[in-house]
């Protein structure tokens, strides 16, 4: 008995060993591998939270299908929205080859008990908010995933690949729009401003907490799960904003946004972060509203899911009886 | 089925029982994961003359829904001409351990790679 125990714990730190070395070379962690289990729950809480913020994603600019200006328009908000669950489709199948299941990461989320962005929790006021979400929340969306690409879980990385393809057409068609906008009338130049407004400072909080209030952050850097601080993701969104919106011809709502030589980045306020914690506690416009909606689907289409099931069964029992 | 069988009713009764409890055996499997459809694992040739390539994985309740599902999930821009859904459960996998001695065997056969042997520089298209 004894031994067996010694013999376990020796394998378990030999185990560690490999995890370690893996992760020192830069080395990918594949799902049958063993894994820590803070390391499998850290991923499962991040990926899991990441699909469901697609999936709750759809929604706000759902909202503007029906509503779209133009066909065209129509056709490719409809194309974008199909892509968030698309992009929530694939980090669920991530999340899944770490041992969680669909049922109980939906169950989650609709019981409130897993988060996700608290950029979905604001309203879309107008048809201009699509624009503005390509452009903003798509953007700051591409600067959090570009460097998950080499993240050290494998198929973590191998989701995020695919998602960053699809984003950079989210990101152009938002810009478009705006630009499209501002070619327009006084009075449509006026709604991109409004809308930018209320989307920057939602859109720098994407980022998470500062670093200095993350408590994830270092443990999931020694993984190799994260590689930038949130800090310094935002600054290099930022930085990549000012010069878009000098083009498009709009303003951010900071008057101490400038830029800064001697950092050779701009400076800018610290965001609210009393109103960010407000909103992940649940208090922002639209959570309640963003929970129900899911769950009211997901509730309404149970049926869908176990009669496609009995159908399944009763095919291959005709087929068995042959 | 089982009227037509003409043997003892208790004994039919029980084969009746056994016989859709194993027919159901998908079913009671999938209600202790409330319904959940089954993992399918989805390949994709991109074009002609490349390999299927794993490209990740799906629900479905059958194999035509999962083709039809891993074409809207993971072909929206073009990429594949083909594709490949097998049941997750139906795949066969080595262990993942390097050390595994599955692999052993090619490791200490340097002769079979071409860089073993050495050839002249100048002895032309080798």
């Amino acid at each position: 008995m004894t031994t067996q125990v010694n013999d376990n714990r020796y394998d378990e730190a030999q185990l560690q060993v490999q995890f370690d070395a893996t992760i020192e070379a830069k080395d990918r962690i594949e799902p049958r591998d063993w894994m820590p289990e803070a390391y499998r729950k850290t991923l499962i809480r991040q990926v899991a939270q990441h699909a469901h913020s697609e999936i709750i994603g759809m929604q706000p600019e759902g909202n503007w299908i029906s509503r779209a200006p133009s066909l065209r328009r129509k056709a490719i908000l409809l194309a974008k929205v199909q892509d968030e669950a698309g992009h929530g489709l694939y980090l669920y199948s991530a999340a899944e080859t770490l041992g969680a299941t669909r049922n109980e990461l939906t169950e989650k989320l609709v019981a409130g008990r897993q988060k996700y962005s608290s950029i979905f929790n604001y309203p879309t006021l107008s048809y201009t908010d699509v624009g503005t979400i390509g452009w903003l929340v798509d953007g700051a969306a591409i600067c959090n995933q570009v460097p998950l690409c080499r993240t050290s879980f494998g198929p973590y990385g191998r989701a995020m690949i695919r998602i960053c393809k699809e984003e950079s057409f989210h990101q152009r068609q938002g810009y478009e729009l705006l630009m499209t906008m501002m070619r327009g009338t006084e009075a449509q130049r006026e709604m991109v401003q409004e809308s930018v407004n209320r989307f920057w400072w939602p859109s720098l909080m994407m980022f998470g907490p500062p670093d200095d209030n993350s408590p994830n952050t270092e443990q999931s850097m020694a993984w190799g799960i994260k590689t930038h601080t949130n800090d310094e993701l935002r600054q290099k969104f930022v930085d990549m904003s000012v010069p878009q919106a000098e083009a498009l011809g709009v303003t951010f709502p900071d008057e101490n946004l400038k830029w800064n030589e001697e950092r050779g980045h701009y400076d800018f306020s610290t965001p609210n972060w009393d109103e960010f914690w407000d909103v992940v506690k649940g208090n922002g416009p639209c959570n309640e509203q963003r929970v129900a909606h899911r769950k009211r689907a997901w509730d309404e289409g149970a049926w869908v899911r176990e009669a496609a099931l009995a159908f399944a069964e009763n095919q291959a029992a005709e087929e068995a009886a042959k | 089925m089982t009227e037509t069988n003409s043997g003892p009713a208790s004994a039919n009764g029980s084969a009746a029982k056994a016989a859709a409890t194993s027919a159901n055996g998908t079913e009671t499997k999938a209600s202790s994961t409330r319904g959940e459809w089954p993992l399918y694992e989805v390949f994709v040739r991109g074009k002609r003359g490349l390999n299927h390539v794993h490209v990740g994985s799906l629900h479905a309740a059958d194999d035509q829904m999962a083709l039809h599902h891993a074409r809207d999930v993971y072909t929206r821009r073009n990429e594949g001409v083909s594709i490949w859904v097998v049941r997750a459960a139906d795949i066969t996998a080595s262990s993942p351990d390097e050390k595994d001695p599955m692999f052993a065997p090619s490791g200490d056969k340097v002769y079979r790679h071409p860089t073993f042997y050495d050839i002249p520089s100048d002895v032309p298209h080798m």
